[in-house]
């Protein structure tokens, strides 16, 4: 069996380190040393570096790292911005927030050593309202990070400035898409934007614009200090590396856990999180947050953390949101909920998302409370399928394909509820 | 008629806010953050008063200002409950956390309880679902909750007892 030995550890190496937050706790353990070997490296072979490393974005859109830092002109005219995505809200997703508040720094040098690896000169923590106490704890950690010469001007003496800012979002889902959080970011609704162009041409205020993901921009500077080589030799062919899993639902023991890419699904759910609840038995798994497609106890057998894996099962590796959903409990209400949530999120530009976000959560709600009729059940995935692909940005397709999956799946459920016309789980709402 | 201006304080700190930014326009979030904690939420008159001092057509304020839930375009109560009913926590028995809220404060979501210490509001996913059920509690996460410590939480909160909160929060993975 394929599992991360704790000694290999890459994001929550250190995490057991009391006062880690503390920048002279963090000193001691090594940390800025990846900062002051990067200002010493031409910045084209720290994007090489991390090229080479195989990263990719953790997120949940997995685009190559190196590759989105590499599209930046350097020759615009226009400042550059790096804009670290820290508005986790992707249901099930909970492992930003644990670097944040466990390890600040790290997530800093990794800002500091990516900005001068783009030339940006302004980088801001794009970081949703309701982690307000995370915000807290990065507004001291960049107030000290300032005062230690890590942040400002001519940092660690070299001729690279940097200033950092923290930003708090105020609830809103959709600013999690990099167009939507550049919106927010300009004060405007988190209306995300038509691309081409892309944010790395003509982001922020029109600027060049990188936006990363905190677990992406919190493994650059182990990637710097080590070298590409070593951190693509962890992971798969496609998926490179470690990752960090959130894992909820029912297990004995959810939380966040590091592991290498390309293990297995089931191993993770028994060794780490403890298996099941109570002995109950499994009935589905969301991989990657509430937007992926769910995988059945059958195909959870077979499932391997990495992007081929899911992929060929019809499903993603998404942001490593893993939701363990036992035997007993009613999937349709599950859904029901998920689809309420999309509804919510949805910002209203584009017609088929406004749209049709409101109606799958009517459809799947009727059946849930035992008004649904077989028809629904098709007027639900054509509903859905019309709302793939034709929308400003993925929150219409995220919606409808793990409704579609799900009703895929578990057509069996549906029908339940339908033929019975009420909940054969029993209804409390 | 008593004019909407910051306290001398919030008029330092609006400056030092606005100062972080590229233009003014992107310190909205903030600034109206900073409105919020001074007048409870955003009347009418807050939102112009902060259109004006950024140099911003109120309309974009106000439609801004329309789309984010942590802006309060009404006055909650001094407790707002914000439980979390997305997948993990509805799992974990989020339900049941609203039935004692409709039991001990009488609260169906989107209410405020007529002495106007608490209101409730159904919240989506705060990335809290490795320690589901979680219930907000203004900024507080109050999380592992379950039936019985939510109405002792409850109940304590109604004789103004604060300190409850501090002793619920518990550090993730501590």
């Amino acid at each position: 069996m394929k599992r991360l030995d704790p000694s290999r550890r890459i994001l929550l190496a250190d995490m057991e380190t009391k006062g880690l937050a503390d920048c002279k706790v963090f000193e001691s353990r090594g940390g800025y040393q990846a900062l002051k070997k990067a200002l010493s490296m031409p910045p084209k072979d720290i994007i090489e570096t991390v090229k080479k490393s195989g990263l990719r974005g953790r997120g949940g859109a997995g685009f190559p790292t190196g590759n989105k830092w590499g599209f930046v002109p350097q020759n615009s005219g226009k400042p550059i911005f790096l804009l670290c995505n820290a508005d986790e809200s992707e249901p099930g997703t909970f492992k930003d927030r644990l670097l944040m508040e466990k390890n600040p720094h790290r997530l800093i040098e990794g800002i500091a050593i990516s900005s001068f690896a783009v030339n940006s000169h302004k980088a801001y923590i794009y970081i949703r309202g309701e982690y307000a106490k995370a915000a807290s704890i990065l507004e001291r950690a960049v107030e000290q990070a300032y005062s230690a010469g890590y942040l400002g001007k001519r940092i660690l003496g070299s001729s690279f400035d940097l200033e950092l800012v923290v930003h708090r979002g105020a609830g809103a889902y959709i600013c999690g898409e990099e167009t939507g959080l550049i919106s927010s970011l300009e004060g405007k609704k988190g209306q995300p934007k038509l691309k081409p162009p892309f944010p790395a041409v003509s982001g922020f205020l029109g600027c060049p614009t990188v936006v990363n993901n905190v677990e992406t921009l919190f493994t650059v500077p182990w990637i710097v200090e080590h070298g590409g080589e070593k951190y693509a030799a962890y992971g798969t062919e496609q998926s490179k590396g470690t990752k960090l899993f959130s894992i909820s639902g029912w297990v004995n023991k959810p939380g966040v856990y590091e592991e290498e890419l390309g293990a297995s699904l089931k191993d993770f759910i028994e060794y780490y999180a403890g298996g099941m609840k109570g002995g109950a038995k499994l009935k589905a798994v969301i991989p990657g947050g509430s937007s992926t497609p769910p995988l059945t106890a059958e195909e959870v057998e077979k499932a391997t953390l990495d992007m081929e894996s899911m992929a060929k099962l019809g499903t993603f590796l998404g942001s490593g949101g893993i939701i363990v959903i036992p035997d007993q409990l009613c999937l349709v209400k599950l859904v029901e909920r998920i689809a309420e949530f999309y509804w919510d999120e949805s910002c209203g530009q584009c017609t088929p998302c406004r749209e049709g976000t409101g109606w799958l959560y009517k459809m799947v709600a009727s059946i849930e409370h035992g008004n649904g009729k077989e028809v629904t059940l098709e007027d639900i995935k054509k509903t859905g399928r019309n709302m793939m692909g034709v929308t400003i940005c993925p929150l219409s397709d995220a919606a409808a394909m793990p409704i579609l999956g799900f009703v895929q799946k578990f057509p069996d459920e549906f029908l339940e509820h339908i033929r019975a016309k009420r909940c054969p789980y029993g209804e409390t709402h | 008629m008593s004019s909407t201006e910051f306290t001398a304080d919030r008029k330092e700190r609006f400056k030092t806010i606005v100062a972080k930014y590229e233009q003014p326009s992107c310190a909205l979030l903030p600034v109206l953050y900073l409105a919020q904690e001074q007048w409870g939420y955003l009347s009418s008159s807050v939102l112009e008063y902060v259109a004006g001092l950024l140099g911003l057509p109120v309309a974009h304020v106000a439609s801004t200002a329309s789309f984010y839930v942590m802006l309060k375009k009404k006055p909650t109560g001094k407790y707002w409950l914000q439980l979390c009913n997305n997948v993990s926590c509805t799992m974990l028995g989020s339900e049941e956390l609203l039935a004692v809220c409709k039991e001990e404060l009488g609260l169906e979501p989107n209410q405020t309880t007529g002495d106007g210490l608490f209101t409730l509001s159904c919240v989506q996913c705060l990335g809290s679902c490795g320690t589901a059920p979680v219930v907000q509690i203004n900024d507080d996460y109050v999380e592992n909750l379950n039936p019985s410590l939510f109405r002792k939480l409850l109940q304590r909160l109604k004789v103004g007892d604060e300190s409850v909160i501090g002793e619920m929060t518990k550090e993730m993975h501590s």
